[in-house]
């Protein structure tokens, strides 16, 4: 998390930024995006017509001063809700820039196809262009390294001090614009068109530019404009009911009604929202591909993690050797490090250190051939110069080694295989010349308040899985300790696509984390695909967001995002329609109560006087905005405590609150007004 | 008084209990389990499928439904349509009835196609016995009609991803032979044996105690009524409807028209918790119906029963209650009671005249059928309700943050379109057409073909309570009710025709959308519930639900019902 979450939300220069804005979104073109703000629009229009008219000598509408109150009310209304969408857009803006201030323009060195390296401008890279960067570069814009390896400080962009190591091939290859080399030399090819990057995306969707909007606001604004399009209704017939009840009513108070009763309040504020939850997703360091995806994040049912570097933290050390049955334990370490000593991996590494550097250092490799691990054997060692063949890895390709070679599996070593596995360590058999010598334990760590994070999960309906390479058994007991609801074992890449698809045939959206290549399908496959900047490219192509911080649990902070937009959504529909309830019972006797003065009964708020009363309501309308912006930039606060609590809770608060709220608001506001009448 | 109540409760009590067997008698017959009238129905309904040439195997998907639905309808107008300007010079016309006017004929067919039975006429002196039977047709196929789609809803919500949803003419059959029939065939007979008549003879003379000369009007009637009511109906056999002596005799007679009427709505929501086995998700659906139709019922009785406070001031003793416009073998307490259950349920049917009742009562029988949504008619009660479910589904579903879901399918723009389109389309008919009417009546044009006279001519008194006949007229015919305000010069062309439209907008429309919608979501991939999933089946849903009814209620209708009876209210207050 690296910059202002903590920043107030109305800082000085976005609020003028905005305030502008505010103006220049009155033009119509914008305005009819929003249905209910453009009918509110055409209402201040007609006072505006209204006004002039009674200038130019018309004395059926009331007073100059009266209408001309009621018209910037209106005008007022309009700008607030304006002023909602231009904050929001303006926050967005101030976030992408500090992240786009990262890349402005760089000298790049580009190598040219015959070798050349050329001094250009980061902005005339294109796509498929190769750079070279040394230690001190800063690094000219996103691409991926093809050759050599560096430590690279992307503090600018997670906030993370701690330098990272990037190389080529493998699925730490992938660098970021204005990013800085700390050590050697790198060639990175350019994978994105400039303005094309992930970041000029997210920034062009929180400006607006290209902003589309989510299913559910679709059906939302459908909702709004059928809601809009009663009230038009109500309006239009009240004019021949009123003429047959010898009530005339004025202009003024036509528009005044309509406005009241139209969901103002939410249809201000829905963009706002919308461009809140992004610009959220933005501070907590995701980049979105689209505003969709943060809204699917919010329905996820099911979530796969991978468990190295999620659940249990970086890798596993080996912490104590089993020699088999008539091999002495000395022999058997002796075979462990032989077989460890060129082998480069954290595991690998972490044999030697249990060995000890005396044991070790005693020892040599020199003239052996090494044999890589591959995914067929899922083995790895030595031979050594005189012949002796050392291998280590999973259990049952050891057991094939050996059955191969006529020699059996010993008792000892199987049992202890089925110890170390059910207390959810990893075991590694070691074979020399065919013959098993022992096995190894490798132990997982699992990190710190995983379980609380899972139960979270659980409670909000999302199930988590586990992914891992290790066998059934290492992998139930990482899960039960961990809290993880199911598990996908010894998985190879096409078990992760495989479970997402069920899943998805079942009717859940799944989501899930990846850095490397081979996630690419799985991440385009899932619903939710967050990829770690520090993945490859085809990573990043594949999912729909982008994680900056490389953090394997930033999907929980993703989803609540998610709910939140919803959430935020529905409980300022809800308070704004049961607002309705007491304006209603502040204009309607206050537009009969001259011709039928027993209406005066409905007046229960005892208002003024029916222009005091007409006054109040639409002033209520229209500061109600401006007040509850910061809960829409904010959001509504998401408690995982289940579906209908959820729902009792903010029925209460926004539901029950929206009905009474606007009868005390509009009492107060008259009280004051009645002051200067 | 208190026996009053006493008989009030009893019988919506005793209603709703016996609406419990019948509801799961109603869901097997849909489900194609055994019933204990297999034996009787089955051949009946081989015969019927067999000289009609349908297959009742042959699954349907929504559209399919829609059409056979539409096409049926429309053959049953025309042929009604022809009998009632014919009936004149056609058989079974004893008492010589002249022809109806096309305009009247057209109100007349279409409100009996639509379920509403407005009734423009008096069937003493209106009606043939051949359009008699013809309209008691009608009245049995009308409400087999909104089964039929309400099963097939029920199905859409059972499948998990399918566009296969039963056969129309399986469902219609079978709500008419083996639900409206049996149950009609007991009404009828209880009617016959307390003094209805049921005979093709002609008019009835007597001499009274007075000595004056009477012609009684007679004629089929025990059949007539008890579909009537069963089938929520409404279109009494003579013009006063359940006042009439004949139609409704005796207390007794009154409890079971009551039974009548409210049984199969009742009965068609425990039907669906059977069919679907979510009793739970059933019962919360009636409690909110409940819960709404007590908030009518209550403000009603007790107006009722405390009489009119213009007379208290007169300083008259009125210890019967408000008694005008009411039946004395009745009384003050049922008579309030059955005029809000006629409405919410849209029956229709009057057993006393609403026009007299206290403007508080006139306002929430307005409101019942504003609303048309608690219990509501016969199959189509529930299509109304489920507009208000899933607009409250979807509402809520964004409210704790989850894309909208109902029974596992998820709730999109497409289905808030057409749900949101439903739920306008009621206020625009109502509001549009008094609206219409007023214009007319406050500026007392001449209306020329379309009324003889000036347009204030049509109302019987000045003021909010014109304005309230006038809304009443088209909130009936907006609801398919059928009942009257009465008071209102509506046989003319004018008021035969605009509400003719509106009555046939707003039973076709409305049956359009929740089977287009329920077809749709049937047709979407099932997702499995989860801890984040919001459950339908409880009470705090259930107040979600009734909070969108009350709101869309209040919101639409409250400056029409302020100008109306609310203003008559706080005038004699």
């Amino acid at each position: 998390m690296t910059t202002n979450k903590s920043a107030s939300l109305f800082e000085s220069k976005q609020v003028k930024e905005a305030l502008a804005q505010s103006f220049v979104k009155l033009n119509p073109k914008l305005m009819i995006k929003n249905p209910v703000m453009f009918t509110v629009e055409i209402g201040t229009a007609i006072m505006l017509a209204v006004c002039i008219s009674i200038l130019m000598g018309a004395t059926d509408q009331g007073s100059f001063t009266y209408n001309l109150i009621v018209f910037l009310i209106l005008l007022a209304t309009l700008l607030f809700a304006n002023f909602a969408e231009a904050i929001a857009e303006a926050r967005g803006k101030a976030q992408a820039d500090s992240l786009r201030k990262t890349r402005e323009e760089t000298p790049a060195r580009q190598v040219l196809p015959n070798g050349e390296i050329k001094n250009i401008s980061s902005s005339e890279l294109k796509k498929g262009d190769v750079f070279v960067c040394e230690s001190g570069d800063l690094i000219a814009t996103d691409g991926e390294i093809i050759e050599g390896l560096a430590t690279i400080d992307e503090s600018a962009i997670t906030g993370e001090s701690a330098p990272v190591i990037r190389e080529a091939g493998g699925d730490k290859s992938s660098v970021t614009g204005g990013t800085k080399v700390l050590s050697d030399k790198i060639k990175v090819i350019v994978t994105s068109e400039p303005g094309e990057s992930f970041l000029d995306k997210m920034i062009a969707l929180v400006e607006g530019a290209s902003r589309q909007k989510t299913p559910n606001e679709i059906a939302l604004t459908i909702l709004l404009a059928a809601f809009t399009l009663i009230f038009v209704i109500v309006c239009v017939t009240l004019k021949p009911f009123a003429d047959y009840a010898n009530a005339p009513i004025t202009i003024a108070a036509f528009i005044a009604l309509f406005v009241c009763l139209i969901p103002t309040t939410i249809g201000g504020l829905l963009s706002a929202i919308g461009i809140a939850g992004m610009d959220r997703a933005l501070r907590a360091n995701v980049i979105t591909k689209s505003g969709k995806a943060v809204e699917t994040a919010g329905d996820i049912d099911v979530l796969l993690l991978d468990k190295t570097g999620t659940i249990t933290i970086g890798n596993r050390k080996a912490t104590n050797f089993y020699p088999a049955k008539g091999v002495t334990e000395e022999d058997f370490i002796k075979s462990a490090v032989l077989s460890s000593l060129a082998d480069d991996t954290p595991e690998g590494k972490s044999i030697v250190e249990l060995a000890g550097a005396e044991t070790a250092n005693k020892l040599s490799i020199e003239g052996a051939t090494l044999i890589k691990f591959t995914a067929e054997t899922r083995t790895s060692g030595v031979i050594l110069k005189d012949g002796t063949n050392i291998r280590k890895g999973a259990q049952d390709a050891a057991k094939n080694i050996a059955k191969q070679a006529g020699n059996a599996f010993p008792e000892d070593t199987a049992q202890k295989v089925i110890d170390i596995s059910t207390n959810g360590g990893t075991p590694l058999v070691v074979i020399k010349n065919n013959q098993v010598q022992g096995v190894i334990e490798l132990q997982d760590i699992i990190k710190t308040g995983m379980k609380e994070r899972f139960d979270r999960l659980r409670k909000m309906g999302v199930k988590t899985v586990m992914v891992t390479g290790d066998n059934p058994l290492t992998a139930k007991f990482i899960a039960e300790a961990a809290g993880v609801d199911d598990f996908i074992a010894e998985a190879k890449p096409e078990d992760k696509m495989n479970y997402i698809k069920n899943e998805q045939n079942l009717g859940k959206l799944v989501a899930m984390m990846g850095d490397g290549t081979n996630d690419a399908p799985a991440l385009a496959q899932a619903n939710v695909g967050v990829a770690m900047n520090s993945g490859t490219q085809a990573a990043k192509e594949a999912g729909n967001m982008v994680d900056l911080d490389n953090d394997p649990t930033k999907l929980i902070e993703i989803i609540e995002i998610g709910k939140q937009l919803l959430m935020t959504r529905g409980t300022l529909t809800t308070f704004s329609i049961a607002n309705d309830v007491a304006k209603y019972f502040a204009i309607v006797p206050a537009l009969f109560i001259t011709a039928i003065p027993a209406l005066q009964g409905l007046n229960i708020m005892h208002l003024h006087s029916p222009e005091s009363a007409i006054l109040s309501a639409v002033i209520f309308n229209a500061i109600i905005i401006p007040i509850l912006i910061p809960l829409a930039l904010r959001g509504v606060d998401y408690k995982p405590i289940g579906a209908s609590a959820i729902l009792k809770r903010n029925l209460l608060i926004y539901g029950l609150g929206g009905l009474i709220v606007p009868f005390i608001g509009i009492k107060l506001i008259d009280l004051l007004v009645a002051l200067f009448m | 008084m208190n026996t009053e109540l006493f008989g009030v409760i009893s019988i919506f009590i005793i209603s709703i209990v016996l609406a419990i067997p019948v509801g799961k008698y109603i869901a097997k017959v849909y489900l194609g389990d055994k019933t204990f009238l297999d034996p009787i129905f089955n051949p009946i309904e081989k015969f019927i499928f067999k000289i009609s040439g349908i297959n009742s195997t042959e699954e349907m998907n929504w559209k399919q439904h829609l059409k056979a639905l539409l096409s049926v309808n429309m053959i049953w107008f025309f042929l009604c349509f022809f009998v009632l300007l014919f009936q004149g010079s056609l058989f079974l016309n004893p008492d010589n009835n002249p022809s109806m006017t096309p305009d009247l004929a057209f109100n007349t067919a279409i409100s009996f196609v639509v379920n509403c039975n407005l009734q423009h006429y008096s069937g003493e002196t209106g009606l043939s016995y051949l359009s008699q039977m013809v309209l008691m047709f009608l009245q049995f196929v009308s409400a087999g009609i909104g089964m039929a789609a309400a099963a097939m809803v029920f199905t859409a919500m059972r499948e998990k991803t399918t566009d296969k949803l039963g056969n129309f003419y399986n469902y219609f059959i079978k709500s008419c032979t083996r639900i409206l029939l049996p149950l009609s065939a007991i009404v009828a007979v209880a009617l016959l044996f307390s003094g209805t008549p049921m005979t093709f003879e002609g008019k009835d003379a007597i001499t009274t105690l007075q000595g004056d000369n009477v012609e009684v009007s007679r004629g089929p009637a025990a059949a007539f009524i008890a579909i009537k009511h069963i089938g929520t109906n409404g279109g009494g056999f003579f013009g006063a409807n359940s006042a009439h002596p004949l139609e409704n005799p005796t207390y007794l007679t009154n409890a079971i028209e009551l039974w009548a009427q409210l049984i199969i709505p009742f009965a068609m929501i425990f039907a669906l918790g059977f069919f679907l086995n979510k009793r739970k998700l059933s019962y919360i659906i009636f409690g909110v119906m409940t819960v709404g139709f007590l908030l009518l019922v209550i403000p009603t009785v007790m107006t009722e029963l405390n009489g009119n406070p213009a007379i208290e001031k007169m300083g008259i003793a009125q210890t019967t209650g408000a008694m005008e416009g009411k039946e004395v073998r009745f009384g003050p307490a049922i008579s309030g009671f059955w005029s809000i259950a006629t409405t919410v349920i849209s029956t229709g049917s009057v057993n006393s005249m609403h026009d007299s009742s206290m403007p508080l009562s006139g306002a929430m029988q307005l409101l019942a059928m504003m609303v048309n949504a608690f219990y509501g008619g016969c199959g189509v009660g529930y299509l109304n309700f489920y507009i208000f479910i899933i607009l409250a589904v979807f509402i809520s579903g964004l409210m704790v943050g989850r894309t909208p879901e109902f029974l596992g399918k998820k709730i999109e723009a497409r289905e808030v379109k057409i749900a949101a389109f439903i739920a306008i389309l009621h206020p625009l008919l109502i509001l549009a057409g008094t609206a219409l009417a007023s214009y007319f009546a406050a500026h007392d044009t001449a209306m020329g073909y379309w009324f003889s006279g000036n347009a204030t001519g049509w109302l019987n008194n000045p003021g909010n309570h014109g304005f309230s006949e006038m809304l009443y007229e088209y909130t009936s015919s907006a609801a398919n009710n059928g009942s009257g305000f009465e008071g209102l010069g509506d046989n003319n062309p004018f008021w035969n025709i605009t509400t003719g439209i509106v009555l046939l907008l707003s039973r076709f429309i409305p049956i359009i959308g929740p089977l287009a919608i329920a077809g749709l979501l049937a047709n979407k991939k099932y997702i499995p519930e989860s801890a984040g999933t919001l459950k339908t089946d409880t009470t705090i849903f259930g107040v979600m639900v009734f909070a969108v009814i009350a709101i869309i209620a209040a919101l639409s209708f409250f400056p029409a019902l302020a100008l109306g009876p609310l203003a008559e209210y706080f005038t004699i207050k």
